[in-house]
């Protein structure tokens, strides 16, 4: 199975990406895919390495979903890690994406964790059908490369 | 699972080195981020012990250059060899496109390479690929051992063990002063490369 993401998808995401970005004063978004492959980036990501972030993103999300499992539940669906200046929020967007905020002291928590929560079944529809196994058939509409 | 990303004409392809443990799949790793330059490669990132062994993973990303108009970018992995870190590996092979499957030349590690091999086809098993239809590329490393105190197999007595079945390219190597390093990534890129290739042409025939 190949995952393809056509111009039409990404300005799609783009749309409920933006609207976390200008409503909660974070500053960039990551959508990164189970595998570790990051799918796109929106907002200022300065010097980060968001492949390495990426990677680690799923890493860490397959390594609390085993904690998860001996607590008795099936994943954790969301995680948090604070540092001094910068903070990270990562959330399970359906079954296969994962989205990694990146955020300072401009903001908080609680308005991110609103924020996402009010796009994140819309995107979660978006993404669903880009995952879809018989995708192929269903980007005729997409513009290839010159 | 490559991601074709038609807006930024873009394709990611995961590769995972795997094999037993201390068999040298970091050393490739470290051996081709010493060397490539600066502008096709990213930062090394690992998550070892103190003892030297991989605890989660080890990953590299490479720009391999263009295919069809696309940017053509490697993400290298490598799996803790040990036992016990089984679900550590599943994890990793999600979505993999290629395994370099590295094996110890050893004569003592003869037994854990086999036992490695065949996880690697129960775990892809798994994950619903077939060890035989996923590009696989075998590596013989430790060759420089050759002569020296430690009794080492033949490349024969190795490809009997671990490639009678697959009949996949394989390659003599020493990771850690590089022969063989290189040929072995340019063999995995080239089949993970002509896969997706073959996948691309695919979409363009049901976009006309």
């Amino acid at each position: 199975m190949n995952i393809i993401i056509t111009k039409e998808d990404l300005k799609k995401i783009n749309f409920f990406l933006d609207k976390v970005v200008s409503s909660s004063l974070a500053h960039s978004v990551l959508l990164v895919d189970r595998s570790g492959q990051l799918i796109t980036q929106y907002g200022n990501t300065m010097d980060i390495d968001i492949l390495s972030l990426s990677a680690l993103t799923a890493a860490n999300f397959g390594a609390t979903a085993e904690i998860a499992k001996i607590l008795g539940e099936e994943e954790f669906t969301l995680l948090f890690h604070k540092g001094k200046c910068e903070n990270v929020y990562f959330t399970a967007i359906g079954d296969h994406v994962i989205m990694v905020t990146l955020f300072d002291d401009k903001t908080s928590l609680g308005l991110i964790r609103l924020r996402i929560n009010q796009i994140a079944e819309d995107l979660s529809q978006t993404l669903v059908s880009i995952f879809e196994e018989k995708r192929e058939v269903s980007v005729s509409g997409s513009q290839r490369p010159s | 699972m490559p991601f074709i990303n038609f807006s930024k004409d873009e394709i990611q392809c995961k590769i995972v080195y795997y094999g037993a443990g201390f068999c040298g799949k970091t050393t490739n790793l470290q051996y081709i981020f010493a060397q490539m330059g600066e502008d096709t490669k990213g930062k090394m990132v690992s998550i070892d012990t103190r003892g030297d062994r991989t605890l989660f993973f080890d990953f590299l990303s490479l720009n391999l250059g263009k295919i069809r108009g696309f940017d053509v970018r490697v993400q290298l992995y490598t799996v803790p060899g040990q036992v016990h870190y089984d679900a550590t590996r599943k994890l990793v092979l999600k979505g993999v496109d290629g395994v370099v499957f590295v094996a110890d030349s050893l004569k003592v590690q003869r037994k854990k390479n086999i036992e490695s091999l065949i996880n690697l086809a129960k775990n892809l098993a798994e994950k619903g690929i077939s060890i035989r239809t996923v590009p696989v590329v075998i590596q013989y490393n430790k060759r420089d051992l050759d002569g020296t105190d430690s009794e080492i197999l033949p490349i024969e007595v190795l490809e009997k063990d671990l490639n009678s079945m697959l009949k996949v390219p394989s390659y003599s190597a020493s990771a850690l002063k590089g022969a063989g390093v290189f040929e072995t990534l340019r063999e995995i890129s080239k089949l993970v490369v002509k896969d997706v290739s073959r996948k691309i042409m695919l979409v363009d025939q049901q976009l006309k």
